[in-house]
């Protein structure tokens, strides 16, 4: 019984938490970043030494209030395949915190 | 014979298309709403240009899960004939209808010009009216139209000729001068293997009619007549 209570307990606190991750999207190593090729060459101009590649990308921070059953990594990466990152051109890093 | 224009929130060139094809050719022609789930019998498909959904995210990334895209794209599977311009090329290759994506220009800029195009196939539904090699003259306006594939996807397309169209000057000649984008081989212009679905960055819509600066573009909705007649 005592066991019991602890586990609901925990679960409680899980849930009033919010659990964020962040879904970092770039364009694939290879492909044409003319975004970053544009801020490298503004840098070269302000006289910024050492800068052999900028390679631009969004990030995308996803609060979740309520914890996939399938986990919270599967479901993020989910998304990220399915709608934030075209697979063509980009790859996607994640970062979660619970 | 009935044409089914798919409007997106953000859709701006749906009405120039509707006006071609109702005023200059005489068609049938129909709105179809995003939400819908209907294609009201549809014998073409015209994905418009425009910004669906403010180019969030990326080009055409929101619109592609829109309820009458499943429609879409069951139809282009059964061979059902659908053309994407501009922004509605785009959609096609998130929605996986045309292999591809499309990069920001290579300039970083919006361009918006006329430009010419190379016909590289004369024999797709889209096609049919130009002559081979010939060069049209039809305005391109976007940021996002520099059209990129892996090395291998390059090969594929080029082996079973789904080019379509590239940017040339107005002798018809593929040169790096006369590419507005960036494009990979210059490419403006893809169908899928079977040649029902093909998508394109410049506007036929636009070049319709010889006020409008040239009626090179009428070719492609007289093309799609022509087929949809002897079918």
């Amino acid at each position: 019984m005592k066991k019991n209570r602890t586990s609901i307990k925990k679960k409680s606190v899980n849930f009033s938490k919010l659990t964020q991750a962040t879904v970092y999207v770039s364009l694939k190593n290879g492909v044409l970043d003319p975004q970053g090729l544009t801020i490298k060459r503004a840098l070269d101009e302000l006289g910024y030494k050492g800068i052999k590649e900028v390679r631009s990308g969004k990030f995308y921070q996803i609060k979740l209030d309520q914890l996939p059953r399938r986990g919270v990594k599967e479901f993020v990466k989910e998304i990220s395949d399915k709608l934030l990152a075209n697979p063509v051109i980009e790859k996607f890093e994640m970062e979660i915190e619970e | 014979m009935k044409f089914g224009i798919v409007v997106f929130p953000g859709s701006n060139c749906d009405y120039d298309a509707y006006k071609v094809l109702q005023d200059v050719l005489h068609q049938k022609v129909e709105y179809l709403w995003h939400k819908e789930s209907s294609l009201r019998k549809s014998d073409c498909l015209i994905l418009p240009g425009g910004f669906s959904y403010g180019d969030y995210l990326r080009t055409g990334a929101i619109a592609r899960f829109s309820p009458i895209m499943k429609e879409v794209v069951k139809f282009a599977k059964k061979g059902g004939l659908v053309l994407g311009i501009c922004n509605g090329f785009q959609i096609l290759l998130e929605a996986g209808l045309l292999p591809g994506a499309m990069l920001q220009n290579g300039s970083l800029r919006f361009v918006c010009r006329p430009v010419h195009i190379k016909v590289e196939r004369n024999d797709l539904p889209f096609t049919r009216a130009c002559q081979m090699g010939e060069a049209l003259k039809i305005p391109v306006a976007h940021k996002e139209g520099n059209y990129y594939i892996e090395p291998d996807g390059l090969l594929e397309l080029e082996r079973e000729q789904q080019v379509a169209f590239r940017y040339s000057n107005n002798q018809g000649e593929v040169t790096s001068d006369s590419n507005p984008n960036g494009s990979l081989a210059n490419i403006a212009g893809i169908s899928n293997k079977k040649g029902n679905v093909l998508g394109l960055m410049p506007h036929p819509e636009r070049a319709s009619e010889s006020v409008l600066g040239s009626a090179d573009g009428r070719k492609i909705f007289q093309s799609i007549v022509m087929h949809l007649k002897e079918n």
